[in-house]
């Protein structure tokens, strides 16, 4: 009798159970197949560029003006542009994200930490637009006031409020990281007579560094990828530099710059969209790649 | 630590604790606990689980200062120095300096081997590297761990197996030369072979430091300890000579506990 009035029940759990399993299953491939499509379309449409434009001039060439009668295809142009937003921001992001989860994890009563957070990321709820004239119409003068000849665009200004975005990223995830530390190994620290300072710097912030590390790969692939905030306030003109007080465009700001225009399907303009784009995908794969790394490396550690 | 004045022969009381009370919030768990623990030898402290045991053990290094909400009453003496480990303005870093712990599973810091038992000596404000390398060196071959590591003092700790783990956990505590160490159930997490080496080990250092070690193990406690005070219900029940209070109990939870009628 037992047996017969079970096991129409376990048939049934069975198939619930096989269709999570595809559900999951198509999940997991969406991702995969996405990722897949955007190689695709950035190789398939950078290819008639290369085909047009030797591949060294990429490097050679000192300006980007794909546009133009006379066009040059210097993307060092927009990389540097890239590069020296990303550093403010992460410049601005990572010290002040880290020490904001250190306070919460080791230092915060729950109380405040419970309040804490959820503004926190509220954040990176904000919608960039908004980010982006901030830093135009609220920082950049500010910091006018302070060095009277910066720009109206400038690379500082668009990369600090990008870091002021970014921050709740690292402090949320290093946040989790540091408070998954066991007890018992702080306990470790305290027997030995350390204070309170000592455990979180010298056995807390070792010990959640995996989880750190992606906080920062993160950080990074969130400051190359921001569009926004960069294509309002740091120009779009762009310029082989290193300096942050100068206007300069990023890769992203270029797309958008001219995917906004009305370029001809198939003209060189419309071609160069994607070999920025292609650009931005090695760069940000290859900072997850070596955050992937990093993790694995710091993983036994924690 | 230097200690005030010379340290006490074996025998004489090393931590004389004196009508102990303990409270998790308003829950008391110890129930005015009395004990003298001598020095250089090896305590065990048994009894079933919820006994108070451990509660005991952390008591002595003011574990319990890390949570809120904690309170002991009673006073608990270390020598050399009489200090009042629970007196007012003891600060427990200080206690701490003197009573090393090793805890229930091996908890190595993620760090190297080396800095791992250097933690504790530079807490200490030793800083030149041939101090450190020395002391290093000397706590690794007292926890019986410096052949099998001294090729690779620098690696992560975390790679070593889970014995070797705890006995590294014992070289960091004993490296500052304390006073005490305390054991809560050091080798609940470890195989055979890795407990008897723990063992033996705990016997070896009572030479130069007082041992206190909660086991829940008690064939453990009567191979390696010379003292047993059996605790339940957070009250000590007996006290004595392991031999004694094993083979001839003066109280009947004593005897019932012993002989596994219960706990």
């Amino acid at each position: 009798m037992a047996p017969a009035f079970v096991a129409p029940g376990r048939r049934l759990d069975k198939a619930v159970e096989a269709l999570m399993v595809w559900i999951l299953r198509l999940g997991g491939w969406a991702s995969v197949l996405v990722t897949f499509g955007i190689i695709v379309t950035l190789v398939t449409e950078s290819a008639p560029f290369f085909a047009r434009v030797p591949v060294v001039r990429l490097v050679k060439d000192t300006m980007w003006t794909p546009l133009f009668s006379e066009p040059q295809y210097g993307i060092g142009a927009l990389l540097a542009g890239t590069m020296v937003t990303t550093l403010v921001a992460l410049s601005v992001a990572v010290p002040l994200g880290t020490i904001l989860a250190i306070y919460l994890s080791e230092f915060a009563p729950a109380r405040f930490r419970e309040l804490v957070k959820p503004m926190l990321e509220l954040l990176s709820a904000v919608p960039t637009v908004v980010y982006g004239y901030f830093a135009l119409l609220a920082l950049t003068p500010l910091l006018q006031m302070l060095y009277p000849d910066l720009p109206q665009f400038s690379m500082l200004s668009a990369g600090l409020i990008m870091g002021i975005m970014i921050v709740p990223y690292v402090t949320s995830l290093g946040e989790d990281s540091m408070r998954s530390v066991p007890m018992l190994l702080r306990e470790g620290a305290y027997a030995l007579g350390d204070g309170k300072l000592g455990v979180a710097v010298r056995v807390v912030f070792p010990g959640a560094f995996s989880g750190l590390a992606a906080a920062y790969v993160l950080a990074i692939s969130r400051a190359v990828g921001e569009t926004m905030i960069v294509a309002i306030a740091a120009g779009l003109q762009p310029r082989m530099t290193i300096n942050p007080l100068e206007s300069a465009a990023t890769v992203t700001a270029f797309i958008v710059q001219v995917s906004l225009g009305d370029l001809p399907h198939g003209s060189i303009g419309y071609q160069s969209i994607f070999v920025a784009g292609a650009m931005l995908f090695l760069l940000t794969l290859g900072f997850n790649l070596a955050g992937h790394v990093l993790r694995k490396k710091f993983h036994r550690a924690s | 630590m230097n200690a005030p004045s010379s340290p006490p022969v074996a025998g004489s009381t090393r931590v004389s604790i004196r009508n102990l009370k303990f409270y998790y919030g308003t829950h008391q768990v110890l129930q005015g606990v009395s004990l003298d623990i001598p020095a250089f030898q090896v305590t065990a402290l048994i009894g079933p689980s919820g006994c108070g045991k451990t509660t005991l053990l952390r008591c002595l290094n003011r574990m319990h200062d890390l949570y809120p909400g904690n309170r002991y009453e009673g006073v608990i003496r270390l020598q050399p120095g009489d200090t009042d480990i629970l007196g007012p303005g003891v600060d427990p870093i200080q206690v701490r300096m003197r009573c090393g712990m090793v805890f229930q599973k091996p908890n190595p810091f993620p760090k190297s081997i080396y800095e791992n038992v250097a933690y504790g000596l530079r807490l200490q404000g030793m800083n030149r590297r041939r101090d450190l390398d020395e002391r290093v060196e000397k706590a690794l071959r007292e926890a019986a761990l410096w052949e099998e590591v001294k090729s690779r003092l620098h690696q992560l700790a975390h790679n070593l197996s889970g014995g070797q783990q705890q006995r590294l956990c014992i070289a960091r505590a004993i490296a500052t030369n304390p006073d005490v160490v305390l054991f809560d159930e050091p080798t609940s997490a470890l195989d055979p072979i890795a407990t008897s080496k723990i063992e033996e080990l705990i016997v070896e250092l009572k030479k130069r430091v007082t041992v206190i070690i909660v086991t829940h193990n008690l064939q453990q406690a009567g191979r390696i300890s010379d003292m047993t005070a059996f605790m339940y219900l957070g009250e000590l029940i007996e006290f004595g000579e392991t031999n004694r209070v094993f083979t001839n109990p003066a109280k009947p939870q004593t005897e019932d506990y012993i002989s596994g009628r219960f706990g």
